[in-house]
């Protein structure tokens, strides 16, 4: 039996911040040594953009996103895992999602959210339209096949 | 059986969600697409590439030949562009 790997899942509109993310998940605990951490910020696309609006699927995205960390989870032997995506409007600069993960050695914590990031990205329902400077409602931001190819490579 | 619709599935169809009385040939996910798109401009818009749309029942992800019978919600949207 491994140890228990608390995972926090959570959708939100509102800012998160990295370092309380971080004190939540290793406060009281003295066996975690690696932490690792991954944020997603908004682009303004070159100037062209004033804000991405991000829809999601409410309830089935916090559910995708807790298979997805709690197959990390039997994968690693992680500490902690938290993962938060924000839904609504996102200026350029804006963070849009974060991921967390404890372990006791830093090779699994990297793995893990970079996992967990590869497979929220091709398994979550969310989805990016883009908002321009000129006051446009722009496109839909379509899926690359590059973060198809980047979750299918963890077999 | 509640039909919920994301992204640019829902701007062409015009709604999030409808609720619809199965007809008795669509067996598939695949089927239903096929009998949605027959429903309209605008359902004929959404679903003109079905092979670009995705779906899930009850919230899990599904391919095109799973069956829909006894599913409560069908949801129909594009390939995610989360994070």
């Amino acid at each position: 039996m491994s140890a228990p790997c608390p995972v926090a899942i959570r959708v939100q509109t509102a800012d998160f911040d990295l370092a309380s993310e971080v004190a939540a998940l290793t406060a009281g605990r003295t066996d975690i040594g690696a932490v690792a951490t991954f944020s997603g910020l908004c682009r303004d696309e070159q100037g062209r953009l004033a804000a991405l609006e991000l829809e999601h699927y409410p309830g089935m995205a916090e559910e995708e996103m807790r298979r997805v960390a709690e197959q990390a989870c039997a994968r690693w032997p992680l500490m902690g895992l938290t993962a938060i995506h924000r839904s609504g409007r996102i200026p350029p600069g804006g963070n849009i999602v974060l991921v967390v993960a404890a372990s006791a050695h830093r090779a699994a914590a990297f793995a893990a959210a970079e996992f967990m990031m590869d497979f929220l990205k091709t398994r979550a329902p969310f989805w990016k339209k883009e908002h321009g400077i000129d006051g446009s409602a722009g496109d839909w931001v379509e899926a690359k096949d590059a973060d198809d190819r980047a979750a299918e490579r963890w077999g | 059986m509640k039909l919920v619709y994301f992204a640019w599935v829902r701007e062409r169809i015009g709604k999030a969600e409808e609720e619809i009385e199965l007809p008795g040939e669509v067996t598939t996910v695949r089927d239903l697409a096929a009998w949605l798109a027959g429903r309209g401009e605008g359902y004929a818009y959404a679903f003109e590439n079905p092979a670009v749309v995705r779906a899930a029942l009850d919230r899990k992800h599904v391919k095109p030949d799973a069956p829909v019978a006894g599913a409560h919600e069908v949801a129909f949207f594009p390939p995610m562009t989360g994070g």
